[in-house]
């Protein structure tokens, strides 16, 4: 890899008091350290605290379980994730099934600590373990053609209640282009607080693309598709108005049905304050670069 | 019918109080529950949604209680104005929670109100139920008289309004706002069919049923 995300925040940066930081404090926090430092660097005066275990499990849209966010906290448990395979094919030159211990095998699981935002508009930050998207892609050898993949969520009605309702349509399916899927922030999730991923949250293996609204991190992962076209993905069917393809964060961007200059971080409380949406979820620094002369209103 | 007078007869030493006591102690009793932690890691939208759900259910009970009597001879008129009036507070709590606790701050609410068709609706639908809720009193149905009956009848496009902003707000075809909206579109439609049954031209000179002349 020629360049690899170096994750600065783990649960050793968290701020031991449960201090709740506005954005004007992050601001002048990271503007304070960054004058400090006086290297020009990533901003690193900025203290994430994770949303707690509880919450980060017990508050999930995973509609194949129910639309309630309670409801795949309940119903998950009926999901089979032994045996897990991925099938990996398209343009790549080592397609197949690979069994999702084979894949763990040859991958570096690190710990990444994450913001999540929800096109929901509300938040979380989630201490993620996983290994970049890039390692997999690699492994397999994705041929000079491609330019996007395409992932599919598992489809099994007798364990997936939500799935006899067409309330979306079924298997969820999700995409990325090429480069936003080999970027280092881009990562295959495996597990929550070092503890395996519970089903809720996309076990055994989900997507998780920090600077892009939630349901683009597709979860429990049965395929992997590299193609040269712009691959279909489950909401922008749905309702091609309210989401597109990239769905990258954006506070200046509306949803059409309610503001997204906002939101609400889960964990804290009825009478917490809503906190601003930064730019690409605060990864701006790291991805801007992927839609330099893009206008990110049309292509929301 | 013979369980339909047993249920009057029920219904008749039934007061209204504990409607408007139920109702205001569920309220309490959710929001103390938001305080405490009790309603997991959205407390802010899960206490905006028990409020605007009960809201729905207390709407749609108010409506059933016109067809219950025509259909099933079961007349609960007697718990209709408590029925609507805790219907009203639901939706007064609901936007307090949306305005206070949620978005927080008097310009995003006026945008939000300008801007997103669902909170538009809602918002027409507060407006319309708001002098119904401030004739719901004897002194105003005296003084209104027939106009009373007909200004109530303004409950109707709100309820549909209610209806469609639960549809409206959520992702994808999801079943509880269908159910709701149909559920308040069934019951509006029954009264379609009452209008036409008195309408009927009765034998000249027969004496009219008391009941249809409600």
């Amino acid at each position: 890899m020629a360049h690899r995300w170096k994750n600065t925040l783990t649960d050793n940066d968290v701020t031991p008091e449960r201090v709740f930081l506005n954005r004007r404090q992050i601001i002048g926090a990271a503007a304070a350290g960054l004058a400090l430092s006086g290297l020009g660097g990533r901003a690193q005066a900025e203290t994430l605290e994770p949303t707690g275990w509880d919450d980060i499990t017990s508050y999930n849209n995973y509609y194949e379980f129910g639309t309630g966010k309670g409801d795949p906290a309940t119903n998950a448990h009926k999901l089979t994730v032994e045996p897990w395979n991925v099938r990996i094919d398209g343009l790549v030159d080592r397609p197949g099934d690979y069994a999702f211990e084979d894949i763990l095998n040859k991958m570096t699981i690190e710990e990444r600590l994450y913001r999540l935002r929800c096109v929901e508009a509300w938040s979380m930050v989630v201490p993620w373990n996983g290994f970049e998207l890039a390692d997999l892609l690699a492994m397999v050898v994705v041929q000079g053609g491609a330019k996007y993949v395409a992932f599919e969520t598992a489809l099994r009605p007798d364990e997936m209640p939500g799935v006899h309702r067409p309330v979306i349509e079924w298997p969820y399916v999700e995409g990325l282009r090429l480069d936003e899927a080999m970027h280092p922030l881009t990562i295959m999730a495996t597990g929550i607080y070092g503890r395996d991923i519970p089903n809720q949250n996309g076990a055994p293996l989900r997507l998780v693309v920090p600077w892009k609204y939630g349901f683009k991190s597709i979860k429990s992962v049965v395929r992997i598709t590299l193609t040269d076209t712009m691959p279909p993905t489950t909401w922008n069917k749905s309702n091609a108005r309210e989401y597109g393809f990239y769905s990258n964060v954006n506070p200046q961007v509306d949803h059409p049905r309610w503001s997204q200059a906002s939101e609400r971080v889960v964990g804290t409380g009825l009478f917490a304050r809503r906190q601003p949406t930064l730019m690409f979820n605060g990864y701006g620094e790291d991805v801007a670069g992927l839609y330099a002369g893009m206008d990110l209103a049309k292509h929301f | 019918m013979r369980l339909a007078d047993a249920l009057n007869r029920a219904v008749r030493r039934l007061p209204a109080w504990p409607v408007y006591a139920g109702s205001a102690a569920y309220a309490g009793w959710m929001f103390w529950r938001g305080v405490a932690g009790g309603l997991g890691a959205n407390p802010v939208e899960a206490l905006e949604h028990a409020y605007g759900e009960a809201a729905l259910y207390l709407l749609i009970a108010g409506l059933a209680v016109t067809p219950l009597r025509r259909i099933a001879g079961v007349n609960l008129i007697r718990l209709r104005r408590a029925i609507g009036l805790a219907c009203f507070f639901f939706v007064v709590v609901h936007l307090l929670t949306w305005a206070v606790l949620d978005i927080q701050s008097i310009s995003r609410v006026w945008a939000d109100i300008v801007k997103r068709p669902y909170i538009t609706v809602g918002m027409a639908g507060f407006l319309m139920l708001l002098p119904l809720a401030l004739t719901s009193n004897d002194w105003s149905v005296r003084r209104l008289g027939p106009a009373w009956r007909r200004l109530h009848r303004l409950v109707y496009p709100a309820a549909i309004l209610g209806g469609v902003h639960y549809l409206l707000l959520v992702k994808g075809w999801q079943m509880k706002p269908m159910v709701m909206l149909a559920l308040i579109a069934g019951l509006l439609a029954l009264r379609l069919l009452f209008v036409r049954t008195p309408r009927r031209p009765i034998l000249r000179g027969a004496a009219v049923p008391a009941e249809s002349q409600r």
